[in-house]
């Protein structure tokens, strides 16, 4: 096989809008709730308790920006990529989608019918190359697919246009025919992108997109995804763990803990200056790959079990700072300043007079 | 031949035995397999310092597992190591051939778990389901050494509240389905280290892990590396975790040492094109806009280019010189490090055609 060069010729890439309130959110997210019952064994199957993987989750996604969703395991950042593609139905809440010459709609409420249609504007990269492409379909097959499930082309047509996808990520109108197994990781990945991409989507969910390939694969499929933000005016939720590459790729970031956003600020804003206790502790226990940037080994305790969450706020029982009100009051995502960096945290509350 | 090598490629030549805990001399392992032979380790040479943490990295495929999994012998069919020699200067053992050892010789036994241990990715594929966290430390024990019951399970408590587990006692009777991905990674350690190995090789420890329970792994390993007085080889694919941890670094590319060095000194100046492409795709080592890549993907093992395995994908790669003959060869290009690639003078002085060399650094 052939190697695979980056996609089309390098160009430089736009500067991201900034979020302004004229061009309106492409999608908002409003108190978007997901809970699980826990169920006991036997006949009765009776609910003993819940877990609320995901709590009164806010936030807007504006047009062409790149949001970075970032947490750890059970912090619901893959629970609110799902629950607002309809993957998962949400318990509450809405999600509002502005399609581009459309009316806004509350995928939340929508019943599957309706959201068909609406399906070719929102589209997902998944994280395993390996598992998310069918190995009995050839590559055509694959792209093709979504166009051919809404009736949208077929015969030569549905052909030329599998054949300029795959020439826009970077493979070849000859790999039509092959199967999956034929492809390295990094390849598969361009596969899926351009299954993603063949429905002209507005909206892209990437969970965890470049989180199984190796490095330098990595950084070549981050290049495509902005060209190709940059080509098709592209808006991405991107779901990720890896900090490093969600401060380059991302334009504004979401830190979730147990089920909330606890901080939502401009990228660069967030790494140099983070206000939430767990987003300090989680910059300053990155390993990053400078020997002179000494990383921190002493956080303190375990990831909240969503299934039993602390009082007050979920993360208070691993916090140096914690003060009376983090045991009892549940801390809201706040803008305390005005400078659109939103932190959840009682130390950053104006209506407690502390100093922190 | 062997002598010749060690005096090129050891990171401190000669590897001496007071110095050096293992010394890995022009290892070999291949797969037969039925594509044709896999050198999956192809001629790798280090050696590691006592008390010293070395890393192996590279990315999948580079043969940094399998290495690994040579020291320990653990290579199955069909696999097999097929050339070089494994030395390990044991303090308390004497020096021990390991590539010579006979497959079920007790002295095979008494390196692995006792004088060599190791840890893996996913704790879970090193843990026993069904038997408690206790029965499991304890049985290392009755391995290497001749202890009493009640001592070893003292030993075990004892090793249990090293690794940071509350109510150690209490823990001795749980199963490993009781505990988080953390909390298991802090028993196997536990198991690990509790016959105090003098070189404990893990691979990949945290990368299951989420990164405030890397941290603390990180930290334990670290904690009780010095209180144990043992070696670390790490492998890992992490150029973070190598920057935080290690002393030395060697970096592979296609089952072969490419460039190895003190990791300030590899990390800040690296000289082999394949490491230099690997440190500027990392995206907090770039300046900002495009993310400089390697282009194309790792070859198949079956299909190693001749030449410098790595010139197909080498901006400064030369036709006539990089694409013909043997794979270049480890060769100092300044104290205590060395580089396996013709052109790196050229390189480092600026003087060579190619993308990369025009990027600077």
């Amino acid at each position: 096989m052939e190697t695979t060069v980056s996609s089309a010729s390098p160009r430089p890439w736009p500067l991201a809008p900034a979020p302004t309130a004229a061009a309106g959110p492409l999608l908002s997210v409003r108190d978007l709730c997901r809970h699980f019952p826990i169920r006991s064994r036997g006949f009765g199957r009776k609910v003993t308790g819940t877990v609320r993987a995901l709590d009164d989750v806010s936030f807007d996604l504006f047009p062409g920006e790149t949001l970075g969703l970032v947490g750890e395991s059970g912090s619901g950042k893959t629970t609110t990529a799902r629950c607002i593609l309809r993957a998962l139905a949400p318990t509450s809440g809405e999600v509002i989608f502005r399609p581009p010459g459309g009316r806004p709609v509350d995928l939340a409420r929508l019943s599957d019918r309706e959201l068909k249609p609406l399906r070719t504007q929102m589209q997902m990269i998944f994280q395993d190359p390996f598992s998310s492409l069918n190995p009995r379909m050839t590559v055509g097959q694959i792209v093709g697919e979504p166009l051919v499930i809404h009736g949208l082309a077929k015969g030569d047509a549905l052909d030329a246009r599998v054949d300029d996808i795959l020439r826009r990520v970077g493979l070849k109108p000859e790999h039509r025919s092959y199967y999956p197994h034929a492809f390295s990781g990094g390849q598969r990945q361009r596969i899926g992108i351009a299954r993603a991409l063949i429905m002209r989507p507005s909206l892209i969910v990437a969970d965890e997109a470049v989180s199984a390939l190796d490095v330098s694969v990595q950084a070549q499929v981050l290049n495509l995804l902005k060209d190709l933000q940059a080509e098709f005016r592209l808006t991405y939720l991107f779901v990720a763990h890896n900090l490093d590459v969600v401060r380059h790729f991302c334009d504004r970031v979401a830190v979730m803990y147990a089920g909330r956003i606890v901080e939502l600020a401009p990228a660069a804003q967030l790494f140099a200056a983070p206000r939430h206790p767990y987003t300090k502790a989680l910059l300053a226990a990155v390993p990053w790959p400078d020997p002179d940037v000494k990383m921190k080994f002493d956080v303190p305790g375990e990831i909240a079990d969503p299934s039993r969450l602390p009082s007050g706020c979920a993360f208070h029982p691993r916090c140096k700072q914690c003060f009376a009100p983090c045991l009892s009051q549940r801390p809201l995502l706040l803008d305390p300043v005005g400078d659109a960096h939103f932190v959840a945290c009682h130390l950053h509350d104006p209506s407690h007079q502390h100093v922190a | 031949m062997s002598e010749a090598l060690s005096a090129t490629c050891h990171l401190h030549s000669p590897p001496n035995r007071e110095d050096f805990v293992l010394a890995v001399d022009g290892l070999r392992t291949h797969f037969a397999t039925d594509d044709g032979d896999v050198p999956a380790v192809d001629g790798v040479t280090f050696s590691i310092r006592r008390g010293r943490t070395l890393a192996l990295v590279g990315e999948s495929g580079c043969g940094k597992s399998v290495t690994s999994l040579s020291i320990l012998r653990l290579i199955q069919p069909p696999g097999k190591i097929t050339g070089g020699r494994i030395l390990l200067h044991s303090a308390r053992a004497g020096d021990i051939d390991i590539t010579a050892l006979g497959e079920n010789s007790p002295q095979l036994y008494q390196v692995r778990g006792g004088l060599i241990s190791m840890i893996f990715q996913e704790p879970m594929s090193a843990l026993s389901p069904v038997h408690t966290i206790g029965d499991q430390i304890t049985e290392a024990i009755f391995l290497h050494r001749r202890v009493s019951s009640a001592e070893a399970h003292r030993l075990a408590v004892e090793m249990l509240g090293k690794v940071g587990l509350s109510a150690p006692e209490e823990r001795f009777g749980q199963y490993p389905h009781e505990l988080s991905g953390g909390m298991r990674q802090r028993v196997v350690i536990a198991m690990a280290l509790v016959c105090r190995p003098e070189l404990l090789i893990a691979d990949e420890p945290t990368t299951a892990l989420d990164v405030t329970i890397q941290a603390q792994i990180l930290g334990l390993i670290k904690t009780l590396q010095r209180e144990i007085g043992c070696s670390v080889l790490l492998i890992t694919h992490d150029l973070g975790v190598v920057a935080q941890m290690a002393d030395d670094v060697a970096v592979m590319y296609l089952g072969r040492i490419v460039e190895h060095g003190a990791v300030r000194d590899l990390l800040k100046d690296p000289r082999h094109p394949y490491t230099q492409g690997l440190l500027k795709s990392i995206p907090s080592l770039n300046s900002g806009g495009r993310l400089a890549s390697i282009p194309g993907s790792v070859p198949l093992l079956t299909e190693i280019p001749a030449g410098c395995p790595f010139h197909p994908r080498c901006a400064h790669a030369k036709p006539g010189l990089c694409d013909t003959g043997a794979p270049p060869m480890l060769r100092p290009v300044a104290p205590g490090r060395g580089v396996a690639c013709l052109r790196a003078e050229e390189i480092a002085a600026g003087v060579a055609g190619g993308v990369a060399g025009a990027d600077g650094k």
